[in-house]
């Protein structure tokens, strides 16, 4: 670990939250449905969107219209992806001549996409026309980060709210998301990109002659547009399979500073939103340092194992001091390679710019600690709020009953409905991650998919589900994805991890909205102070720990003391 | 009642042999069904002890072993029942004592209820209905709860309230209602059936000491769930744990599946749950409070505003004299024995605490009057004058009115004096009343309503835990408002009606907020009705002990701040055990986790911080202390958690530091004292 890394970091972290501060502040206009300085512009769009889907956007739905919405839009939107990568060889724009994609990955792939996943079992360079990733893929990066901060947006009227009956219009805050806070981010920053080197064509790839004389065929095309997108809704998926670590997805320094800053920008504004909704911004503060206490000791541990470098690799001469450089880019170093796969699992981006599979033990723990807590620090674009809101829940529920009376957040009191909705959400994490895994390990097919044996090869498998399941995206690589049993069942979790998830909590959104607001007394213990953090930091670390300790003692923990006796995988 | 004969000790001997038999009693399936956690603790442990019999039969060496997981697998979900059965018994003591007053007693009827001066027949007390009307005479039980039609009477009372004093009961008016079970001392009373047999008050205190009608309370219910979710979670992680153990090269038996499954799931909680819940409502019981509902209980817990009538709750019943104020020349020495000589004749009260005050600080002695030239004039309602005429020469005290009219003179005639002291003890909130010798005003007596000693430490209290206490009284703004001040309430309710009353409680209610009360005539039923918590009083009318969710026997109006503490504490004791039992987890994974994978990764002896001396000692250990740890923890589920009147931040704090890193570090020690002391024995 050095200083320079250190300030790097910090220096990051700054510029996220100083500009989450005044993004906040438009998200909070978005939500509220209020004028804001784009609204000249983009309103007469809104608008002329409505009338032609025959959307009133003044009424609003309850909870169970908005879910039934939301749920018919992502159908449609799976429908739409399937057909398409299906279709992509008679369709236009497939200038390097791709064939249909394989049933099996195309359903992986739209789910994938529709969820917010982003998982990728193909090479995008190879697989997927410009018309597939274009209105296909890059479509859905936009829309399904939105409807991602919709379903948040639901949940915060229900804390926002007292004695109502509605939760909103779910087509009115997914068009608003998109025109209003995605498009014109992405349009500035893709530019940026462009600018700093990253292409952005139509051609299907460039011929080279490499200083050997060897021909070399270099994939191109809409780069720089799909790029922006992937970190800024929490994405991931990318133009090249390599992601991020590609020179022309992420070609300097400057592009990775982008990168890590967009992908952590809008999960940070719309905590601090949030606490602007319900009136009280220190609410949002400290829900956001709770989330900064687990992504802050998450760079900590990864880059002090990082730089810990490999004992095994140090016994053989190699010198220590450079640390642990295996699946790194050298250009993007140390420090902006375990930051950037921390805030990549901490949100459910999945973007890497350096392969985790090589982390060592313990740094790629992190990483895999966060996909199993649900990507939740500050998480993907609106699922990581309503997803830390739901273990807050729990954790308030607990402190509250301590304290002596009904417990309550925000006003609102947590009653059997609510306790019942929050453990329905919370306990598909084990049923996806643990069920498929302990379901993987016994099949051979599955098997065959490892490249590595032991504790490592678990870890691989369980990175793939928890990924999955968290909609995240990202691969310890190492496990060959694209098989029948891997794309059909990474598939089902990636839907259970989004929609099992989420019904429960827009139905607690619905339930929340109805009850009367409680004005805070002295009896109430304060949601704002370093208590519930410290509390909020307890409960989560408990409640994950516990559910999967064992498996993480089988897979990273035991490959660490393993490894620190000179045995690797 | 009975708790006020003896208290009992926690574990008193006859209740825990009766816990130990009803704890055996209780493993039948269907009933355990209703606690998730110990349910399933049940299954496995038939599940180990299936397996155990296998391991016996086979004489694959590993009997030993997991016969004595399955001893203390059963051990579990008894030490859970005994936990239960005990609350139970507990209630089940004092529901004897009551059912003992409930022997067949014999009523006398009016044939026709509508002509109470007919013959009356001899039926047994369980065969009348609503509406007959009964004859209870001096010596006799009073047959069933009822309104009184005709008569006044004294009762004893004590079968319900555990107070020998008799009360008097009497028709109309708010002390007309009397309860079965009650012995007329003197006169007779005929009385009208208010509720007919198998549902008089009586009989709904039995069910609710007995926990016969016990439903969970919504709070228990929420946490119900999360115990049953986590249940779920960690069965999850431990059937996954199997395939996952395998792929690493370990082949896991059952049993110690099993005993890792039963570490981790709530069964502290789990099985002190519901002992928790029945000690809290026994605990309101021993208060001589009865509430129709656990409901009633919780919701006491989150009470945001008390509303308390001043008479009685915030000031002693009445006003007492406390200062004598001479007008003009006249000596306070005079005034003191002008005031003592005009009150001899008056009974109220406030009169006799003017003798007291004029005895008391001033050291006269009683005043020799010749019965002979001494015409007294007692006190009535409707001059509100009291005094002695001694050989023709009259004094007199009384109402500031009344004195002007009887002396004929108007206030503005009156000296500047007297009129400054009757505008000063008005604007303190005392009541004055004047003194007047043979056409003279001699001064002014102030009378005071007395706030109750220690009151305004205990509405601090309140403040401190963020509940508001109003005060609401008949009085008029300037005399609430001076109360109010003293005795430090946050607000008031000046000249309130009963209309007011609700109305007010409406409003906060509509705010959100939580509102209890207490109250006993009839038209304070609608605003008990309307409270979240409204506490009737014993010797209220029979509408406002309908209307109430709870019953004070003792009739004490300053109860309903400890029915809060009481609700409060309810709610405590449930987290904080949740809390520990969750944190227990940890050590209990460093436990058996390292001893599970002892064969395959000796490198993760490493956790094995506790350094337990073998695979099997670890995992039985951690087994034995998840079993005692429920039976160490039954006083405290039994008295509850300490309670202290100070914020929520600042509970939180001590209950976290308690319970919850209590709760993690305890099982590291309490595992490894036990695996001592079974490598010891040899049991592992």
């Amino acid at each position: 670990m050095t200083f320079v890394g250190w300030a790097q970091i910090a220096l990051l972290l700054a510029l996220v939250v100083g500009c989450a501060v005044p993004l906040s502040k438009f998200i909070a206009e978005v939500y509220a449905g209020e004028r804001n300085f784009l609204s000249p512009v983009i309103a007469p769009v809104e608008r002329g969107f409505y009338r032609l889907a025959g959307v009133d956007p003044a009424r609003e739905q309850d909870w169970l219209a908005y879910t039934l919405a939301m749920l018919a839009f992502s159908i449609a939107g799976f429908l739409v992806l399937y057909g398409v990568q299906r279709l992509q060889g008679v369709l236009p724009l497939n200038p390097r001549g791709f064939d249909a994609v394989a049933p099996d990955l195309a359903f992986n792939t739209s789910v994938s996409f529709i969820t917010n996943t982003n998982w990728q079992n193909y090479s995008g360079e190879t697989t997927m026309s410009h018309l597939t990733q274009m209105v296909g893929l890059t479509v859905h990066n936009f829309v399904s980060a939105a409807t991602g901060l919709a379903m948040a947006f639901a949940l915060v009227r229900g804390f926002a709210r007292s004695t109502a009956t509605t939760v909103g219009n779910f087509w009115v805050d997914m068009t608003r998301v998109t025109l209003y806070l995605l498009l014109p981010i992405s349009v500035v920053g893709a530019l940026l990109l462009i600018a700093l080197g990253a292409p952005q064509t139509l051609a299907g790839a460039v011929d080279a002659t490499t200083l050997e004389g060897a021909k070399q065929t270099i994939a191109i095309g809409p780069v720089a547009s799909q790029e922006i997108i992937k970190e800024l809704g929490t994405n991931g998926g990318g133009f090249f399979n390599a992601n991020s670590a590609h020179p022309f997805e992420n070609p300097n320094a400057w592009t990775n500073l982008i990168e890590i800053w967009a992908l952590l920008l809008i999960p940070t504004a719309s905590v601090l939103a949030f606490g602007r909704a319900v009136g009280a911004m220190r609410q949002g503060w400290a829900i956001l340092a709770a989330m900064a206490v687990f992504l802050i000791v998450g760079i900590g541990v990864a880059y002090w194992s990082e730089t810990g470098g490999n004992p095994i690799l140090t016994a053989l001469g190699v010198d220590p001091s450079a640390g642990n450089l295996e699946g790194k880019e050298v250009r993007n170093g140390q420090a902006f390679s375990v930051l950037f796969a921390t805030a990549t699992s901490g949100t459910s981006t999945g973007a890497v710019n350096t392969m985790h599979d090589s982390l060592t033990p313990l740094a790629g723990m992190v990483p895999m600690f966060n996909l199993l807590a649900g990507c939740i620090w500050p998480g993907g674009v609106g699922a990581g709020l309503y997803g830390f809101l739901v273990v807050a829940i729990i954790a308030v529920f607990v402190a509250g009953l301590m304290v002596g009376r009904t417990p309550e957040y925000l006003g609102k009191k947590i009653e059997t409905r609510e306790m019942k909705l929050a453990m329905l959400a919370v306990l598909i994490y084990p049923l996806s991650v643990l069920g498929f895994t302990g379901a993987s390990v016994l099949l051979q097919t599955a098997l065959d998919s490892l490249n590595n044996s032991g504790p490592h090869g678990l870890s691989e498998i369980i990175y793939a589900y928890a990924s999955a399941n968290a909609n995240n995206g990202s691969a310890f690589a190492g496990l060959n994805g694209n098989t029948l049993w891997f794309n059909s069942t990474l598939g089902i979790v990636m839907l259970l991890g989004r929609f099992a998830y989420v019904v429960p909590v827009l139905a607690m959104a619905g339930s929340l909205a109805a009850k009367k607001k409680i004005p805070a007394s002295a009896g109430t213990f304060p949601t704002d102070g370093p208590l519930f953090i410290g509390l909020l930091v307890g409960v989560i670390v408990i409640l994950y720990l516990l559910q999967y300790f064992p498996a993480l003692s089988l897979a990273p923990i035991v490959e660490h003391f393993l490894m620190l006796g000179g045995k690797t995988f | 009642m009975a708790s006020k004969a003896k208290p009992q000790g926690l574990f008193d001997g006859t209740i825990v042999a009766a816990a130990s038999v009803d704890a055996l009693r209780k493993l039948d399936p269907r009933a355990l069904a209703k606690n998730p956690v110990i349910f399933v603790t049940e299954v496995v442990s038939l599940m180990v002890t299936l397996l155990f019999i296998r391991d016996l039969v086979t004489h694959n060496g590993m009997a030993a072993f997991s016969g004595q997981i399955a001893a203390w697998l059963w051990f579990t979900v008894l030490f859970a029942n005994f936990a239960e059965a005990i609350a139970e018994g507990r209630g089940k003591a004092q529901a004897d004592a009551l059912r003992r007053t409930r022997t067949d007693t014999r009523a006398k009827r009016y044939i026709d209820s509508e002509n109470l001066g007919g013959v009356v027949e001899g039926v047994n007390a369980l065969d009348l209905s609503l509406g007959d009307v009964v004859l209870v005479e001096a010596g006799e039980v009073i047959p069933g709860d009822g309104e009184i039609v005709e008569g006044v009477a004294s009762v004893n009372e004590s079968a319900i309230t555990g107070e020998s004093a008799p009360v008097i009961r009497e028709a109309g008016g708010d002390r007309s209602a009397v309860t079965g079970g009650t012995t007329v001392l003197s006169d007779f009373i005929k009385v009208r059936i208010t509720a007919a047999p198998g549902s008089t008050f009586i009989d709904r205190m039995i069910a609710l000491v007995e926990g016969a009608e016990r439903q969970r309370t919504p709070n228990e219910l929420a946490l119900s769930i999360l115990l049953a979710g986590l249940t779920i979670i960690f069965l999850i992680v431990c059937v996954t744990l199997w395939p996952i153990a395998k792929y690493s090269g370990t082949v896991l038996s059952a049993t110690v599946l099993i005993a890792l499954l039963v570490c981790l799931i709530p069964t502290t909680i789990g099985g002190l749950l519901s002992a928790i819940g029945i000690a809290g409502m026994d605990r309101l019981v021993r208060f001589n409070v009865i509430a129709t509902s656990g409901r009633a209980v919780e919701a006491a817990g989150d009470v945001d505003t008390l509303l308390l009538d001043k008479t009685g709750t915030i000031t002693f019943g009445n006003r007492m004299a406390t200062e004598f104020l001479p007008v003009n020349d006249v000596r306070s020495q005079d005034l003191a024995a002008a005031a003592l000589a005009s009150s001899l004749a008056d009974d109220t009260p406030e009169g006799r605490s003017i003798v007291a005050l004029a005895k008391g600080d001033f050291g006269l002695a009683e005043p020799k009057l010749d019965p002979k030239t001494t015409v007294v004039v007692p006190f009535t309602a409707q001059t509100r004058i009291s005094g002695v005429d001694v050989a023709g020469c009259w004094i007199r005290k009384g109402a500031i009115d009344s004195i002007l009219r009887y002396l004929k003179l108007p206030i503005e005639k009156t000296p500047v004096e007297f009129r400054q002291a009757v505008e000063r003890v008005a604007m303190s909130g005392g009541t004055p009343l004047a003194v007047a010798e043979e056409g003279r005003l001699l001064g002014v007596i102030h009378l005071k309503d007395i706030v109750k000693p220690g009151i305004k430490e205990r509405f601090a209290a309140m403040r401190a835990m963020g509940i508001r206490t109003v005060m609401v009284t008949g009085d008029n703004p300037v005399t609430a408002a001076a109360i109010a001040s003293e005795a430090g309430v946050d607000d008031f309710l000046a000249e309130a009606t009963p209309e007011d009353k609700l109305a007010y409680i409406r409003k906060e209610q509509s705010g959100g907020r939580l509102i209890a009360m207490c109250g006993d005539g009839t038209n304070d039923a609608p605003a008990l009705a309307q409270a979240d918590v409204g506490v009737a009083m014993q010797t209220g009318t029979q509408a406002a002990r309908e209307a109430g969710n709870m019953v004070d026997l003792d009739s004490n109006p300053t109860k309903l701040i400890e029915i809060v503490e009481i609700g409060k504490q309810l709610l405590m004791t449930r987290g904080s055990l949740t809390t520990f039992s969750i944190a227990n987890d940890v050590a209990k994974y460093f436990a058996i986790l390292p001893a599970m994978f002892a064969a395959t990764y000796p490198v993760l002896g490493t956790l094995n911080v506790m350094r337990l001396t073998s695979s099997q000692s670890a995992i039985l250990s951690a087994v034995i202390f998840n079993a005692l740890i429920i039976i160490a923890l039954i006083p405290l589920a039994l008295k509850g958690v300490a309670y202290r009147p100070v914020g929520a931040a600042a509970l939180l704090r001590r209950n976290l530091l308690i319970y919850g890193l209590g709760g993690l570090i305890l099982p590291f020690i309490g595992i490894k004292a036990i695996d001592v002391v079974v490598a010891a024995l040899h049991l592992a």
